[in-house]
């Protein structure tokens, strides 16, 4: 959960910064890469709506600042504009993570009534077909007139696209659709691989040379549009030899809560197989960040094993995503096998090798990557006196 | 360096609508927000962004934050200036017109 232009330097000063609500599973898309987990059907008991108003009260109450809405596909749940109504009036900055899919002009006008900020819309691609494979239905009609509903409401706009193999060679239509609707912010994320994105791995990922091709195009539109949109293209960890950051490090700023209350350190935290998250149907939400082993275990750096322990870089990327290193190394503990020093890393090399001897073609296949925010300082020079 | 090339100083700004400016308690300091990131603002920086609400020219905020920091009108000025400079090119402001 990893993005470009990240500037981690603001904290929470212990406390969490950014909440994101799943508020249901519940998707009208097929997305088979989405991040959710693989076995949703085992979360069916889901928060009602004075639960998760007493969640958005208490995460307030500890600082927290931005709040995200997302899911699954958080427009299924009834009272959405009550809760971002709830959440604008205790000052956060409101943002919906949505597919678009049940938007329609009416609720828009009821969201922005009730002082939602700002829609992240999920996209595949410019061309119907293509995001009719991606998406697992026929949304494109749909997406392009929300998006441009959303505009005429005057909400700012991410439009957020997973980039895979499957539409990396789109980006320069991507980028010239996403200029022409008006968005102010792109996000062109190639497709991090947990849950459903790791099930597909040999199918979704790229060629060093189609990204390579991909940035080029990226560089030479932000020269042509300026300041018109903002850009961000973030290639994969596997071809990098350094992981992404995992945000300001586990159980620093981010608090995901589940559709049944699960409180998560990240959304993909429950593919950790052996911590016992806890609920916040059972325990208050101070004592779920700042006290369960499952918010400690990887706090800070004293869990860190070699080569981390000992890395300068530590404090750049905290070792990399608890979760890859999980789900690749079979240790939480382990570095990030994404990192060159790490001693796993020929998974990551082998991982490659392998997608690309794979004869891809169009699967099932949508990310969601939600839940980041970035953090900066702002120090003027008037403040060294 | 009294003009920039953006403003002079009887240029008045507000906060681009995109961003929600205002002070957070429990950062002690004035927060810049927009999707899905955070700017913490340090004294001055937050003190500048607070005053530019439509009405203010640059040259009130230059003067009031002179009052507020007990500074030379002359110290301030270039350093006003240049933040507000600095915001623009980041979209944070926008000028009133
Ligand atoms: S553990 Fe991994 S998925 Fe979770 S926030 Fe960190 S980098 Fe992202
Ligand atoms: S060894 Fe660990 S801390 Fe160092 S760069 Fe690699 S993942 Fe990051």
């Amino acid at each position: 959960m990893t993005k470009a232009g990240s500037n981690l330097s603001l904290d929470g000063q212990g406390n969490p910064v950014w909440l994101l609500l799943e508020l249901t599973y519940k998707c009208p898309l097929k997305c088979a890469f989405c991040s959710n987990p693989t076995d949703l059907d085992a979360y069916g008991n889901e928060l009602n709506t004075a639960e998760w108003k007493k969640v958005i009260h208490e995460a307030r109450s500890m600082g927290a600042m931005q709040i995200g809405f997302s899911g699954g596909e958080p427009t299924l749940h009834k009272d959405l504009e009550e809760l971002v109504a709830e959440a604008n009036d205790l000052g956060y900055y409101t943002n919906l993570i949505t597919s678009g899919i049940g938007l329609t002009r009416k609720r828009l006008e009821n969201l922005k009534a009730a002082g939602l900020r700002h829609i992240q819309l999920g996209f595949q691609s410019d061309h119907r077909e293509t995001a009719h494979w991606l998406a697992g239905v026929d949304c494109y009609d749909k997406k392009i007139s929300i998006a441009r509903e959303i505009k005429s409401l005057g909400f700012p706009m991410v439009l957020n696209v997973p980039i895979s193999s499957i539409n990396i060679h789109q980006v320069p239509g991507i980028i010239e659709l996403a200029t022409e609707i008006g968005v102010e912010y792109l996000e062109l994320a190639n497709v991090q691989y947990y849950n459903w994105a790791l099930v597909n791995r040999n199918q979704l990922m790229p060629t060093r040379e189609a990204l390579e091709k991909a940035e080029l195009q990226v560089a030479e539109a932000r020269a042509r549009l300026g300041d018109r949109i903002t850009i961000f293209f973030v290639i994969p960890d596997y071809y990098e030899d350094r992981p992404k950051a995992c945000m300001n490090g586990w159980g620093s700023i981010h608090l995901t809560i589940a559709p049944d209350g699960v409180a998560l350190p990240c959304s993909q935290a429950r593919a950790i197989p052996g911590l016992d998250f806890p609920s916040v149907r059972d325990h208050d939400l101070r004592w779920i960040w700042h006290e369960s082993d499952s918010f400690n275990i990887y706090r800070g750096d004293s869990w860190m094993k070699e080569p981390c322990r000992s890395c300068s870089e530590k404090e750049i990327d905290f070792g990399g995503c608890r979760c890859q290193a999980m789900l690749l190394t079979g240790d939480a503990a382990n570095a990030d096998p994404a990192c060159s020093k790490s001693p796993h890393h020929h998974i990551i090399q082998q991982a490659v090798a392998k997608a690309l001897q794979t004869e891809q073609d169009h699967k099932h296949l949508i990310a969601r990557d939600v839940g980041w925010v970035s953090t900066e300082v702002w120090h003027n020079d008037l403040d060294t006196n | 360096m009294t003009d920039s090339k953006n403003h002079n100083s009887l240029s008045r700004f507000h906060i681009a609508p995109v961003f929600m400016f205002r002070w957070e308690e429990s950062q002690q300091s004035y927060v810049l927000m927009y999707p899905e990131g955070i700017v913490k603002l340090n004294q001055t920086a937050g003190e500048i962004l607070n005053r530019c609400d439509g009405t203010n020219t640059v040259d009130d905020i230059i003067l009031q934050l002179s009052e507020l920091f007990s500074e030379q009108s002359e110290f301030i000025e270039p350093r006003v200036h240049q933040f507000l400079e600095v915001c623009h090119d980041k979209g944070w402001i926008q000028p009133q017109s």
